[in-house]
């Protein structure tokens, strides 16, 4: 195996990557794949498998972005969680390590989300500037990348406790598309990865590999090429520019609170929702006050964080709907465009298990007496789901500096979210479905609860065809900026009504492609 | 988040035998225990009252009647420290307070879970109310030592996960 590369800090034909999740870990790799040279910068430590930890708050100790960020706006995480907007993930590999693995392509029209839905008051909906058609074969090599069940030749997962309830209270309301679901775990071996072994904890890091991670995937593969250099613990301050407002290279601190200067080529940004829209602003100099790439004013608006929620039943016997695999379960019959359902956009049904610690955490944040311990005493006896359906982009949804900063000094995010009238009624929709589905199979009980810190986030340097209406184009390059990218799920115009992370990975697949063109044609 | 059970007492410091039912008995001499003594804890940074108000509390804010007050003694043990002692010292008088304004002598001496429950509402957005809450959230469902009593198995790797462990041994349905 090649040693991974080394390469110097004035080195400035390297492609620099700041953030090595599902966008940057897939990002690095194909581009090493292709003999680009890439420095990838990871704000978190590496850790492998063998670290992970089948302990929720430990792990969470472990894993979590726990730097600080603040937050405002009506939502209730505002108020529960100040200091924890989202729950992701700060180590090589990002929050590929904790995602459940859901790999959902968008359905055709939600790629048309301004075109499909007509204006609605109060959102900032745009059509993506790209379609299903261009995006297909893109899908095609990302499914395989991850070993997508349900497509190709791989099969579904068996279906675990919480699977079955859901789908026998799904079939008795009607529902017809119900199944283990299109998983980034493997139902076989597949890959160098073993299968699933309905361990639980998929969201801990999968501790046989089973799950897709760019951490023990596509970064030590793109290491293995000698092209890839990753540095851990190298945390991106600043991206600085020439007088002619080409990027130029990327100001870290290390772990031991230096700053360096790392040169570039080309810079693409991959640090999540609210780390990205964070550079970019903290990024602002005299040429560009308000921030790099942002001459249109939308870097950090129109954040995006899915309409989400979860439904608990409790029934009369035993469930433990905490073994198996995690999300291994949907029911997509709501997921159509159907605005005689009182709200535009639809939203998946997926099961999900928390254990008894963050059950505890997020059933009710804030909540105590009997209504409370009672629900939690029934644990055993309980099935979960989960809702994930398209919110609306709001223009003051947005992510701004922070007048706090972090350790280094740098100013954090603020997350600023209020729901649209379409999020509440859709989020009010699947409530009652989703308890109409534990009552068709005896739940003596069922509790609606609500959205937990944010997984999904989106849309704050979306892409337009305009560059008034958005930062990026169509391949994720800045209107501004020609050697400045954005590769992360805060490229999203809309949200549909999909778990993003297939998305994020076909998008990272096709940009890195042409990256590499752009720089063998001369034109980056 | 910091995880109190790891900050609290440790075992050595509780006789965690069976816990017969019944309220908690100051026993003096800076300890409080169990009416029958099956446990006790020692209290050097705040009074015996405070430590026994901070365990009913715990009690009514998350009661579960299958677990037992050793862990939720475990759960409020830090408060038991220089750091927090003025926290607990005004918010137990304000509790008492509370309490007397309700009727009662004190907090303790409401007999009635409902009638404490009456009183925790009328200072539940205190900070000293919050805290206590707050940290019962880890403090006490994060102890492993509790999980089976809701029927949670924990860690699964180390036994091979649940593939031939029943991950879809549901017969009922």
């Amino acid at each position: 195996m090649t040693q991974a590369a080394k390469f110097e800090l004035g080195d400035d034909n390297v492609v620099v990557i700041i953030g090595t999740g599902a966008s940057g870990g897939v990002l690095a790799n194909e581009l090493a794949q292709k003999g680009v040279k890439v420095v990838a910068l990871e704000a978190g430590g590496r850790y492998m498998p063998e670290d992970y930890i089948n302990d929720e708050w430990d792990s969470f100790g472990q894993l979590a972005w726990t730097d600080p960020r603040t937050t405002s706006g009506d939502w209730r995480v505002a108020k529960d969680f100040s200091g924890l907007p989202a729950w992701i993930v700060k180590a090589v590999g990002g929050t590929s390590i904790h995602w459940a693995g859901a790999s959902l392509r968008f359905q055709d029209h939600e790629w048309k989300a301004r075109t499909t839905y007509g204006a609605v008051e109060g959102a900032s909906l745009l059509d993506w500037p790209i379609d299903a058609a261009e995006m297909a074969p893109w899908y095609d090599r990302a499914e395989a990348k991850l070993g997508v069940t349900g497509t190709g030749e791989r099969a579904r997962l068996p279906g675990n406790n919480n699977y079955k309830i859901f789908e026998k209270g799904a079939k008795a309301l009607g529902y017809q598309d119900v199944h283990t679901g299109n998983m980034a775990i493997n139902s076989a071996d597949y890959d160098d990865r073993l299968a699933c072994q309905q361990t639980g904890f998929c969201f801990q890091g999968c501790k046989w590999g089973a799950k897709w991670s760019s951490a023990y995937t596509d970064i030590p593969r793109g290491e293995a090429t000698g092209n890839l250099e990753v540095r851990a613990h190298a945390h991106a301050a600043r991206i600085l520019h020439d007088d002619s407002g080409k990027v130029t290279g990327v100001e870290y601190f290390d772990q031991d609170g230096n700053l360096h200067l790392q040169k570039a080529r080309v810079v693409c940004v991959a640090g999540n929702s609210f780390e990205s829209p964070r550079l970019l602003l903290n990024s602002h100099s005299s040429m560009f006050p308000d921030g790099l790439a942002n001459s249109s004013g939308q870097v950090g608006r129109n954040y995006m964080r899915h309409t989400t929620g979860s439904v608990y039943g409790i029934f009369e016997q035993p469930v433990r709907m905490y073994r198996g695999t995690t999300m291994a379960g949907i029911i997509r019959d709501e997921a159509r465009h159907d605005p005689s359902r009182g709200f535009v956009g639809g939203y998946e049904l997926e099961t999900l298990a928390l254990g008894l610690p963050f059950m505890a955490a997020f059933l009710d944040p804030g909540a105590w007496g009997r209504e409370f311990t009672t629900a939690l005493d029934a644990y055993e006896n309980m099935a979960g789901m989960w809702i994930v359906g398209e919110d609306m982009p709001q223009a003051e949804n947005r992510v701004t500096l922070s007048d706090v900063e972090d350790g280094f000094g740098l100013k954090v995010a603020n997350v600023h979210f209020s729901d649209h009238p379409n999020d509440i009624a859709m989020r009010n929709h699947a409530y009652a479905r989703g308890q109409a589905i534990y009552k068709a199979v005896g739940a003596t009980r069922t509790l609606p609860t609500p959205p937990y810190p944010s997984t999904h986030n989106l849309g704050t340097n979306r892409m337009s065809e305009r560059p008034e209406d958005g930062v990026v184009n169509k391949w994720g390059q800045s209107h501004d900026i020609a050697n400045l990218f954005v590769s992360d799920g805060s490229q999203f115009t809309t949200g549909a009504a999909e778990n993003p992370t297939l998305t994020i990975v076909a998008l990272a697949i096709r940009q890195a492609d042409h990256i590499a063109t752009e720089m063998a044609a001369g034109n980056l | 988040m910091s995880r109190l059970s790891e900050q609290g007492l440790t075992r050595r410091a509780l006789m965690s035998r069976a816990v017969a039912a019944g309220a908690l008995a100051v026993a003096g001499a800076g300890f409080i225990a169990a009416p029958d003594a099956a446990w006790a804890v020692e209290v050097t940074a705040i009074s015996e009252h405070e430590m026994a108000t901070l365990l009913q509390m715990a009690r009514d804010i998350y009661p579960h009647d299958r677990v037992g007050d050793r862990f939720y003694a475990i759960a409020v043990k830090a408060y038991d420290s220089e750091e927090q002692k003025a926290l607990v010292a005004e918010g137990v008088a304000a509790l008492d307070a509370a309490a007397r304004a309700a009727g009662f002598d004190s907090y303790l001496a409401a007999g009635w879970e409902a009638e404490r429950v009456e009183i925790l509402r009328r200072i539940e957005d205190t900070a000293f109310f919050q805290a206590v809450r707050g940290g019962l959230v880890t403090g006490l469902y994060n102890q492993k030592e509790v999980w089976p009593i809701f029927g949670y198995e924990g860690e699964s790797f180390s036994e091979g996960g649940y593939i031939d462990r029943g991950f879809d041994d549901i017969d009922w349905l």
